[in-house]
């Protein structure tokens, strides 16, 4: 078996692993029940399918221009899609969005103290009248 | 192989529309949105080695460019209803600002 070969099939076995990442990934985007899951099955294809199906083609293209431009785009959106998925939870978050069962959970906001609820309600005061 | 790789994104992409139609709330919209330019980019990329013409990774690189920044900027105007300036109107005398402007500087 020589070198070639050998490239070859890791290769495409990461392609087809990428591959399969990315469908999960679509089919948890689609069926899951609640934002909040979304967020963790959009997390797979953002993560894990796109930098084995990066890799792969980095492989098959060997040392070319193309390989580096596909690392560049491999690093781009290796720190883009993590941070505009964050984005978006964080936004959701702050606009008062809680995961679904989450109330069970929230009897600690009684034992708050009231000065932690005061600064919680100023922060949050000048957005309910925008929106 | 590559084919292979084609069919899956494409199908990952037409299953990522249906949410970005019926996401219940803007969130999942914009989280449909962003997954969708992530499909796209590697999808362009894939069609590239598969008609053998892989100068398409260009056009890969400025799509995952505009897709980060086209989410952020949805978010943004969603949240403040605004995509320009969005610091909040001041407060207190202007001496009072002044002094505010100077901390903010130092540290």
């Amino acid at each position: 078996m020589s070198l070639d070969v050998i490239m070859d099939i890791v290769s495409w076995i990461a392609i087809l692993a990428g591959s399969a990442f990315m469908l999960i990934g679509a089919i948890g985007t689609l069926r899951f029940p609640d934002f909040w899951a979304r967020v963790h099955a959009v997390s797979v294809t953002d993560s894990a399918g796109m930098l084995l199906l990066t890799l792969g083609m980095c492989i098959q293209g060997g040392f070319t221009l193309v390989t580096a431009k596909l690392v560049i785009i491999g690093v781009f959106l290796f720190i883009t899609g993590p941070t505009a998925t964050h984005a978006v939870a964080n936004a959701a978050l702050v606009s008062g969005f809680l995961p679904k069962g989450a109330d069970k959970f929230c009897s600690e906001k009684k034992k708050l103290s009231p000065e932690v609820k005061k600064t919680k309600a100023k922060k949050r005061a000048p957005l309910k009248g925008k929106l | 192989m590559f084919a292979a790789a084609a069919i899956a994104l494409f199908i990952g992409m037409v299953i990522v529309l249906f949410r970005l139609y019926a996401g219940p709330t803007l969130y999942d919209r914009v989280l449909a949105g962003n997954a969708f330019g992530t499909y796209t980019v590697l999808f362009i990329g894939v069609l590239g080695f598969l008609t053998g013409r892989p100068d398409f990774l260009d056009i890969a690189l400025l799509y995952a460019l505009i897709n980060f920044v086209g989410t952020i900027v949805v978010l943004k105007y969603f949240r403040y209803r605004a995509i320009g300036d969005t610091s909040p109107t001041p407060r207190g005398t202007p001496a009072e600002r002044g002094r505010l402007k100077d901390q903010g500087a130092k540290s």
